[in-house]
């Protein structure tokens, strides 16, 4: 079966049950969790990725296209991640940072360097390849945010509140683009926001988190009522 | 990964292991036994014996007395240097001229104000005759004097810039600015309400380098041999006396007066923290008295002054055996010598080759295991997600506060005893258990503070952590990596007991020579060993700060990070 | 992760490895200086540790020097082990000892004499006989320099071998003082005149427990008591009247007694730069040394006492578990010969006195000795007068406890 699917997962911290989730996104569909800071958000896409504190114990399984991988480390889920900073390793170029993500198969300087300016053009950024990314404006750095997560071949997509940080015309911008380039490849994508119009811009379903923990399924019913 | 794993143990071990297992080898003497020495029973006798030593309470007034001193005033004057001028430009400057000053080591810094404060001294030699009418150095007990205040200033010289780097620190977790608007917008003066609303947040963050400080100041042995007095020394030095004296039954003495000396640092602890809480009651009663100014343009000045005569000390003291390094005959009152020449490093400076290529190997070893085991120790507790609490800390501050005469004398026995023999490699093991703690100390911070969502990133992106570890963390961190390793190296080189006991003598740094020279008096062999010392510890501080700019010279985002 | 921490065991270990399993190698069997071809072949690659006292610039020079012609000559590296105090190498050894490391020692030659001599030999920390073997022991002056063979009257009994004669002479800036007192009373009633210029390093620092033996000779009732142990002698009424002298002495010292210097060479600064008038040295040429060195001003000139000065003799020794004895011995021999003493009594090297009989020696030696030019601050052996011996340990080691009580912590 195809997707991300999230099979009865349950986060708890010291025995407390935090977050419930069962849910299915389907390959380029976009699935948006919303809810206020603190609601555990980023602790559910810590689950998805791999990398919960070790103070959470998580059940349930996480299942990507047909591939348990629960117990896998971050490097091998396939998992890629944006975040509201775009992270851009500083001490590299941006063909650095993109030169990063690609993967070892494909092999050979020329053949790398080659797929890398064929990226830097695919997001309008021709020619760009050595330079400093701190002297890159904010709508750049997100589309080389994106691109190098693209170039890992991720099958999954999590997005951590990517748009926040951006002013209101580049956000709409950046909003459409991510989420075309995730249609295009078909990756499902998990959204969390506190921002309404990045889950309605998304067109996919809403999980609601709040203080009464509620989560639901894909299909709106409650799988287990908690409190944080 | 299991060898990561067991990397903080591991580190321990190598830190506090030959700490216990010296303590023990010195115990075992002053308890009376030492079977090649005939002593093969318990006894008291080495306690009594030393009771009976008559300069004993002047002894231990001495280590206690410019030990406490010594603290009060280093404690104070970055107190009142932070109070009256954080943030300011004046503080800026200092900061950028006491930080390297760190590095000096202490014998230089030590030997430097010899010169400049003796009655034949710099100073007195810019003030004569015209001002002073002296054509001969007047008979006036400056060094050496028997209340060792020579000695408590260069000690206190000394660690100010260490406590003012430490207190810099620190100040940020203590929300300096929006303290001190709220105590100036409730009428208090800048250093006033510095005093009353940010310096107990400092306080708590620094209390453990202000005991390191009070630890090395009362046992010092270098520092004390050049300024401290004789008649009697302070008891660490008269600890080493007896070690080294041809009367081998002293050795018993030696223990006993090593352990007291322990003991003394521990007492001077407990009547330390005493005194905190003593000072925090009356703190509070005066912060609730509601006095906002308090001779404020005094206390500003006081500080600054301070400050800038530690600095000035330690500066022009190494500026005066530059200068003797290059002299011809320089007469008392010339202010300047009679000629100028490099006769003093054409004679000495091929004999400080070898010396200084030890000093280098030694250092160079200990930096790198203790940088890799801090490394290791850091990875670990953000791979396995362990978190070090605050009693981590006061072990990594173990050896900083028990007197090195109480534990190296017992592991060279030790050391030999288990085959070890003396040689390079013990000398390195005894190097590392000071070297780990200020690389530890000098890395964490920043090393903890990185955004570990780049981590996450260059997971999702594929990268396993020994990957990220090497292609990203350690790239993005190597300015702090740096200067840990130029910290630890310049702790290495300053090491005196810590070599010359381990090393069974046999091995020589710049910094043994240093100390046999300074026996000898001549001024210009100081200068020289000194110059080429200090400049062994300066160069990796260089390196520590150009090699990231150069090498990031096109990465704005890594300027500024650490 | 696996490969990054095994990466840096790999890059640690070694380092460690390589220096904690290197000593514990050379032992077999004791090399025999009769049999001298035998011990050359030995000590060809070896390195010997002489560990030296390291506080003097022109000492370290000298050694220096001997390591590099025994290095061209004889194959044998020398490693000058520089000590602030003689005492740290017996404690090495004595450190060995404890630990069973009874082959394989840190030391293979330790400039030695008197009580470190003493202490070492009653202990059984020394190896030997060997001196009285090696090949230019037959230039040696047994006759003329007793202390050659008696160190502070304790036989040498061949467990080292004699390389300097050293005398105890005063030197005084004529600049500042023209006619200086040559008698302790004399010295006394010009101290009191001319208070805080003149001082001694402090015991138990060799040099300084030496002017209080010196002073001792010249006030004791009857000096020849010195030769037997302190006990059997009557300790305090001979000592009584150098107590006596020294409270009178001590008030008018520099810095009133309060502080001394630490070693004797600090005397050369604190005369340089004019604080005191006068200094005492164990060492004829030191003065002329240091004019030469440009630590002096060359106003210095050297005085001995009326009625003779005290006079000992400098030694080498091996420690019973030397790595390299053989090594130690050709070094040994070295310092014997008649060019490595004409080298060290020339002032501008050294200036100390040669243990060798210049009727022994053939013309060509004898003539390196009378090329030398030895300085204007240095007196002929006639000017030095007669050199008193040293008296047994025990009076120093008493005479030190008395005085770090009565004057070594404050009253």
């Amino acid at each position: 079966m195809t997707g991300l699917r999230l099979e009865t997962i349950v986060l708890a911290r010291g025995g407390e049950p935090l977050i419930a989730v069962e849910a299915h996104v389907a390959p380029g569909e976009v699935l948006s969790v919303m809810g206020p800071s603190g609601s555990g958000k980023s602790t559910l896409l810590a689950a998805v990725i791999g990398t919960l504190p070790p103070a959470f114990t998580m059940t349930g399984r996480v299942v990507l296209n047909g591939r348990d991988v629960t117990a896998l480390p971050p490097e091998d889920r396939r998992v890629g991640i944006l975040y509201q900073d775009e992270l851009l390793f500083p001490h590299l170029s941006v063909g650095g940072n993109l030169a990063f993500a690609l993967p070892r198969a494909l092999r050979g300087r020329k053949a790398r360097r080659a797929r890398i300016e064929a990226a830097l053009d695919e997001i309008g950024m021709a020619g760009f390849a050595d330079r400093d990314p701190a002297t890159l404006s904010g709508g750049q750095k997100a589309r080389v945010a994106l691109m190098r997560m693209l170039l890992a071949e991720p099958q999954a997509l999590l997005l951590d509140e990517p748009f926040s940080r951006l002013d209101a015309t580049l956000r709409d911008q950046i909003r459409a683009l991510v989420f075309a380039r995730a249609r295009d490849r078909g990756l499902p994508v998990l959204l969390v926001t506190h921002d309404r119009a990045d889950a309605e811009a998304a067109g996919g379903p809403v999980i609601a988190l709040s203080d009464q923990m509620t989560t639901t399924s894909r299909g709106g019913k409650p799988l287990k009522p908690t409190e944080e | 990964m299991r060898p990561l794993r067991a990397a903080p143990a591991l580190t321990l071990v190598l830190m506090l292991g030959p700490v216990l297992a010296g303590l023990a080898g010195t115990l075992a003497p002053a308890l009376g036994v030492f079977p090649a020495l005939g002593g093969h029973t318990l006894s008291l006798e080495p306690a009594r014996a030393l009771a009976a030593w008559p300069g004993l309470w002047q002894a231990v007034a001495l280590s206690v007395g410019t030990g406490l001193a010594a603290t009060l005033i280093a404690l104070g004057a970055v107190t009142l240097f932070a109070a009256g001028w954080a943030g300011t430009r004046a503080m800026g400057l200092l900061e950028r001229l006491l930080s390297p000053l760190l590095a000096v080591p202490h014998v230089a810094a030590a030997l430097g104000l010899a010169f400049l404060i003796a009655p034949s001294g710099w100073i007195a030699r810019a003030l004569s005759p015209w001002a002073t009418g002296w054509q001969r150095p007047p008979d006036l007990l400056i060094l050496q004097d028997p209340m060792g205040l020579a000695m408590i200033a260069g000690l206190a010289a000394k660690e100010i810039p260490f406590l003012l780097l430490m207190t810099l620190a620190a100040l940020p977790q203590a929300a300096p600015a929006r303290r001190l608007t709220i105590a100036r917008a409730l009428g208090y003066g800048r250093t006033t309400g510095w005093l009353k609303a940010v310096f107990p947040a400092v306080y708590a963050q620094i209390r453990l380098p202000v005991y390191a400080v009070l630890a090395y100041s009362m046992s010092a042995v270098d520092v004390a041999i050049v300024l401290g007095p004789s008649t009697p020394p302070p008891l660490a030095v008269q600890v080493v006396r007896w070690m080294s004296d041809p009367d081998l039954s002293l050795r018993f003495r030696a223990a006993a007066g090593a352990i007291l000396q322990l003991g003394l640092v521990l007492a001077a602890l407990a009547l330390w923290r005493l005194g905190e809480v003593g000072a925090a009651r009356l703190g509070r009663r005066w912060a609730e008295g509601g006095a906002r100014h308090m001779a404020e343009p005094v206390l500003r000045a006081a500080g600054l002054g301070l400050a800038a005569l530690a600095a000035a000390a330690v500066i022009f003291g190494l500026a005066g055996l530059a200068l003797w390094s290059v002299a011809g005959f320089w007469g008392f009152p010339d202010a300047l010598p009679d000629g100028i020449g490099l006769r003093s490093w054409a004679r000495h400076g091929q004999a400080l080759i070898a010396p200084a290529r030890e000093t280098l190997l030694l250092a160079g070893l200990a930096t790198a295991l203790a940088l890799a085991l801090t490394l290791a120790c850091l990875e670990a507790e953000h791979r396995f997600g362990l978190a070090p609490g605050s009693r981590s800390l006061w072990l990594l501050y173990l050896p900083l506060l028990v007197p090195q005469v109480a534990f190296l004398p017992g592991l060279q026995t030790l050391a030999l005893s288990l085959g070890a023999g003396t040689g390079r490699g013990t000398v390195v093991l005894a190097h590392l258990v000071f070297v780990l703690p200020y690389v530890f100390l000098a890395l964490s911070a920043p090393w903890r503070a990185w955004d570990p969502r780049h981590a996450t990133v260059a997971a999702a992106l594929g990268a396993g952590p020994g990957r990220i570890f090497r292609t990203v963390r350690l790239p993005m961190l190597l300015a702090p990596v740096l200067t840990a390793a130029a910290v630890g190296f310049a702790v290495s080189v300053g090491q005196y007991l810590p070599t010359l006991l381990p090393g069974g003598g046999r091995i020589r740094t710049l910094t043994t020579e240093a100390v046999a020279l300074a026996a000898g008096g001549d001024r210009r062999i100081i200068g020289v060993t000194v110059l080429v010392q200090t400049a062994l510890v300066a160069a990796p501080f260089a390196l520590a700060l150009a090699a990231p700019r150069l090498i990031y010279r096109h990465r704005r985002g890594m300027r500024g990070a650490g | 992760m696996r490969l990054t921490a095994s990466r840096l065991a790999r890059a640690c270990l070694p380092g460690l490895l390589t220096g904690l399993a290197l000593p514990a190698l050379a032992a077999g069997p004791d090399p025999d200086p009769a049999d001298w071809p035998a011990v050359l072949a030995e000590a060809r690659g070896q390195t010997v540790y002489w560990n030296a006292w390291g506080g003097a610039a022109a000492t370290n020079d000298f050694i220096r020097w001997a390591a590099g012609e025994v290095g061209d000559r004889y194959g044998v590296t020398v490693e000058h082990v520089k000590l602030a105090d003689t005492a740290d190498a017996v404690s090495r050894v004595l450190a060995e000892k404890t630990a069973g490391k009874d082959t394989g020692g840190a030391v293979d030659l330790v400039w030695i004499n008197g009580a470190n001599f003493a202490a070492m030999k009653e202990a059984g920390l020394l190896f030997g006989p060997w001196a009285g073997d090696l090949p230019n022991w037959r230039f040696v002056d047994t006759v003329g320099k007793p202390a050659v063979t008696a160190d502070f009257t304790v036989p040498t009994d061949g467990f080292e071998a004699p390389w300097a004669m050293a005398q105890v002479v005063f030197y005084h800036d004529t600049a500042r003082l023209g006619d200086p007192p040559r008698t302790m009373p004399a010295l006394l009633d010009w101290a009191r005149a001319h208070p805080g210029r003149f001082t001694y390093p402090q015991p138990p620092d060799f040099l300084g427990t030496t002017f209080l033996k010196q002073a001792l000779y010249e006030l004791a009732p009857d000096p020849s008591v010195l030769q037997t142990p302190a006990d059997e002698a009557g300790y305090d009424a001979v000592t009584a009247p150098l107590w006596a002298f020294l409270d009178d002495l001590t008030p008018h010292l520099w810095r009133q007694g309060r502080a001394y210097p630490q070693s004797g060479p600090q005397q050369l600064q604190l005369m340089a730069d004019g604080e005191i008038d006068l200094a005492i040295s164990f060492s004829p040429g030191e003065a002329s040394t240091a004019i030469a060195n440009g630590q002096l001003p060359d106003t210095v000139r050297t005085f001995v006492l009326e009625g003779g000065t005290i006079g000992n003799a400098s030694f080498v020794a091996i420690p019973y578990n030397a790595s390299a004895r053989a090594g130690a011995m050709v070094l040994a021999n070295f310092l014997l010969s008649p060019e490595a003493q004409a080298h060290a009594q020339d002032p501008d090297i050294l200036g100390y006195g040669t243990v060798l009989a210049m009727d022994k020696l053939a013309p060509d030696d004898r003539a390196r000795f009378e090329a030398l030019d030895l300085g204007i601050a240095t007196l002929s052996p006639a000017e030095l007068g007669p050199a008193l011996p040293e008296p047994h340990p025990s009076w120093a080691t008493r005479i030190e406890a008395d005085w770090t009580a009565r004057y070594g912590t404050a009253r």
